[in-house]
């Protein structure tokens, strides 16, 4: 028997093994409940102790398994509900009640409870599917497509959806076709730059000498980026057979995880994932039999932003502080240690699999000419659902934003979406019907970045939201760097003097120079793209710029020194003292007239009796520049005299 | 940011903790992250004490050890509180008003951000997205998320931790009082 077919043999019996084991489980019903860390903070544990309590109070036969996540984490907790001779049903916004329920009314009886489904999973006669949807319409899930219905713990929910069949394939080829696969699909480095991954592959292959390390990068820094982490709590297999993979491709025989320490469960669930694949001979020496080892360690970041950049994470794996260095030589010529080392993003090596299955052509035949495949993006911020979603690339904003996001919560109006993190822009109305690839968002002056996707409406002022982010990147700059030590220091001085509404009119030009220097004067990544947030609102909404400048006045209401509270007396109700009630600060009194009235001393700006007036007066409202209120006594109990003194001041 | 005193035992502890920490990690350079990681693991925090004993066993110059550990946000200076509360400020949570969030624990408490009360009953930190950006804004509480938190809700949290600090002070007062009458008696 050659060597090929061993390899093949070893697989097939792996599969046939995990195949059985699935179906033998399908004859009872299956209840998958979302648990990863969004699940979790929306009550999903809870839910999973009702769901199980429930189950042996009726003594049923049901396997109840924790998944990871859909990506619909608007809708969270969510359970899919697989039951013989009823289409897979998904069912959204789960409580203990709803999870009783579901119990006693499906699992017992028959009644599917369709009042709290979302969608079937499988085209149907009685409920419709995600791909009725305007987001299932525009949804490709290609990464993602597995998430929330395989069980991360158990490798055979992988083995048995053809996971490991790529690695099988691969360790019968020639490292050389891989690579001419990879760079055949264009694949492109998902962690942001967008750098062909096969180009990688191949210098780091062509380098001679061992050993040679392979790095995965899950580092996932960005204040609003999440996919990687659902990834490895939903499905850190395929991670692992794409990393596998690239090690055999150029020749690596250890390779590193490196994963934030903030991540708790998704190191959980990859060291069951490492521990489950070693024990298959999937992982370790000899692999299927090929005569191919590899090891793979975790190594857990510790919250540095900057160790995203590829040589800063080397240095923060060799036990020092994560200073970027020099490039060239780049890490695929010398790397950890000094030897070639190749680094790719999460993402990145889960589409690796899928390309080695389907094919360099299929892969190609989604998304545009220079960016194929498809992308994720995590949809946070005033859109109504939030989550992630996966589309080809190439999908516009405005398809984004109102089809898959379904629009702009309460109805509000839709003003910017902010794109790539600290790393990218923010870009207006204007821009909604730009194609988004890597490509045409770095001409829109934005980036891909790790496809944190935030949508900001009216009420989001945008100066507010640079000085945000070069808070961030001022915080996490490592500090090698002049311009970005120093400059990102003087930009963040500049952004909140004009959001105190002390700004002078050269303060844009000023601003625009410095970005410039910022950029010209870094290192890596994150000097170089940490003006893009400031650019991209001056270029795109300058004139909110200079009304917090030249009128002192903060067009969305939100920065605080430029807005004061209002309570409107023709509007307030005089007997409700629900505003009294919600201040934390005590700022709210009952003048003598019974209206309310806010001292602007006390008064911290914190919104809460805006949110707290009831609907029907909506007395509260903002004002900006800030209107400083005189303060009228304080009505006493039983009136006297304090009231003749107030009542002068209040007209 | 204040430095905070070592309490009673605490020396004895730190030297334990370290000594099996470098036992288990060794003492390579490369381990030098992996060994502040488990060192905080066991005691909450860095002390001082802690990163010069790990300077002196890794045959590291202090400031080495000091920069790694301020360097990574990770490391903590000083001791986490009973009570831990981390406010998200991820882009999602800041445009739903994190920052107010963070200013409400900031002013209840009486400390910055990255600090612990005195009593070290509460420590306040702030976090970068802990990935739940459909609940903003999000208070970690003792590891519980807490999902859209308005300043309200800071002073409920804060008021129930009293309240259980309260009836367990009564309880152990009145087991102390029982104590003392069934010596009495006996």
């Amino acid at each position: 028997m050659s060597g090929t077919e061993a390899v093949e043999q070893a697989y097939r019996l792996l599969q046939s093994e995990a195949k059985q084991k699935v179906e033998a489980g399908q004859e009872k019903p299956v209840i998958l409940l979302g648990t990863a860390t969004c699940g979790r903070a929306a009550g999903a544990l809870a839910v999973l102790a009702a769901f199980q309590e429930e189950i042996d109070k009726h003594h049923l036969n049901v396997v109840l398994t924790e998944t990871g996540c859909m990506g619909h984490c608007y809708a969270e907790p969510l359970a899919v509900i697989l039951k013989p001779g009823y289409p897979p049903l998904v069912y959204g916004s789960l409580d203990e009640g709803k999870a009783r329920r579901l119990v006693n009314d499906y699992l017992v009886s028959d009644d599917p409870c369709y009042e709290f489904a979302m969608a079937a999973l499988e085209p149907n006669d009685v409920f419709p599917t995600f791909a009725d949807y305007p987001r299932g319409i525009y949804e490709h899930k290609i990464i993602l497509a597995d998430c929330g219905l395989i069980d991360p713990g158990e490798i055979g929910h992988y083995l048995a959806r053809d996971g490991y069949s790529g690695l099988a394939k691969v360790l019968t080829t020639e490292p050389d076709l891989v690579i001419a696969e990879i760079k055949e699909s264009k694949l492109r480095g998902r962690g942001g730059a967008g750098f062909p991954t096969g180009v990688k592959w191949e210098t780091c292959k062509n380098v001679p000498g061992i050993p040679k390390y392979a790095i995965c990068n899950a580092d996932e820094g960005d204040p609003g980026a999440f996919m990687d982490r659902a990834l490895l709590e939903s499905n850190p297999h395929q991670v692992l057979e794409g990393l596998t993979i690239a090690a055999y491709a150029v020749g690596a025989e250890q390779a590193y995880i490196y994963v934030r320490a903030e991540y708790p469960l998704a190191i959980k669930r990859l060291r069951t994932a490492l521990e489950q694949s070693q024990g298959r001979g999937l992982l370790g020496r000899d692999i299927l039999g090929s005569g191919f080892n590899l090891e793979i360690k975790l190594f857990q970041g510790s919250g540095a932003f900057v160790c995203g950049e590829e040589t800063a994470l080397i240095a923060s794996i060799q036990g020092r502080a994560g200073l970027p260095n020099h490039r060239p030589p780049f890490p695929a010529t010398s790397g950890l240690h000094g030897r070639p080392t190749l680094i790719n993003n999460v993402k990145t090596l889960s589409y690796v699999p899928h390309i080695i299955r389907n094919g360099a052509s299929w892969f190609r035949s989604i998304g545009t000419p220079n960016s194929p495949g498809t992308a994720v993006f995590a949809l946070a911020g005033k859109v109504v659902s939030t989550g992630l979603a996966e589309v080809p690339m190439g999908t516009t904003l405005r398809n984004l934003v109102y089809d898959v996001g379904n629009g702009i919560k309460n109805e509000r109006k839709f003003k910017a979406v902010q794109i790539g993190g600290p790393s990218g822009g923010c870009l207006p109305e204007s821009s909604l019907d730009l194609p988004i690839d890597f490509d045409s968002l770095q001409q829109a002056g934005a980036m891909m970045g790790s496809g944190g996707m935030v949508v900001l409406d009216e009420d989001d002022c945008m100066v507010e939201i640079a000085r945000f982010f070069v808070d961030f990147t001022q915080k996490e700059s490592c500090g090698k760097c002049t311009f970005c030590r120093l400059g990102t220091k003087q930009m963040l001085d500049i952004l909140a003097e004009i959001t105190r509404g002390q700004g002078k009119d050269e303060d844009i030009d000023l601003l625009q120079e410095l970005a410039e220097d910022i950029k010209l004067g870094s290192l890596c990544g994150l000097g170089k793209t940490a003006p893009n947030p400031v650019l991209t609102t001056i270029r795109y909404f300058r004139p909110e710029y200079e009304a917090h400048i030249r009128e002192g006045r903060c067009p969305a209401l939100m920065c605080k020194d430029l807005i004061s509270y209002r309570i409107i007396p023709e509007m307030c109700s005089k007997l409700c003292n629900v505003c009294i009630g919600s201040c934390p600060v005590e700022a709210i009194y009952t003048r003598p007239d019974m209206l309310k009235g806010i001292d602007p001393d006390k008064c911290v700006k914190c919104n809460s009796c805006v949110s707290a007036c009831p609907p029907q007066y909506k007395a509260v409202v903002k004002l900006s520049p800030p209107v400083v209120e005189e303060v009228v006594a304080e009505a006493v109990e039983g009136g006297g005299s304090e009231v003749e003194q107030g009542s002068g001041a209040d007209h | 940011m204040r430095a905070m005193d070592l309490i009673e035992g605490e020396e004895e502890l730190i030297h334990t903790a370290v000594g099996a920490v470098l036992q288990s990690c060794g003492t390579g350079r490369e381990s030098l992250i992996p060994v502040l990681q488990g060192v905080q693991d066991r005691l909450g925090y860095l002390p001082r004490l802690a990163m010069q004993r790990i300077a002196g066993d890794m045959q590291l110059p202090e400031v080495e050890v000091f920069g790694v550990g301020t360097f990574y946000n990770q490391f903590r200076l000083n001791p986490p509180g009973k009570h831990r509360v981390e406010v998200c400020l991820g882009t999602a949570c800041h445009m739903m008003g994190g920052h107010i969030i963070l200013e409400s624990f900031e002013r209840r408490l009486s400390i910055h951000e990255g600090e612990t009360t005195p009593d070290r009953e509460y420590s306040l930190e702030r976090v970068a997205c802990v990935g739940c950006c459909a609940l903003a804004p999000v208070v970690v509480v003792d590891e519980k998320v807490e999902a859209k938190v308005s300043p309200i809700r800071v002073d409920g949290i804060l008021l129930t931790f009293e309240i259980e600090k309260k009836e367990q002070e009564t309880e152990q007062q009145r087991e102390a009082e029982q104590q003392r009458e069934e010596g009495r008696e006996a």
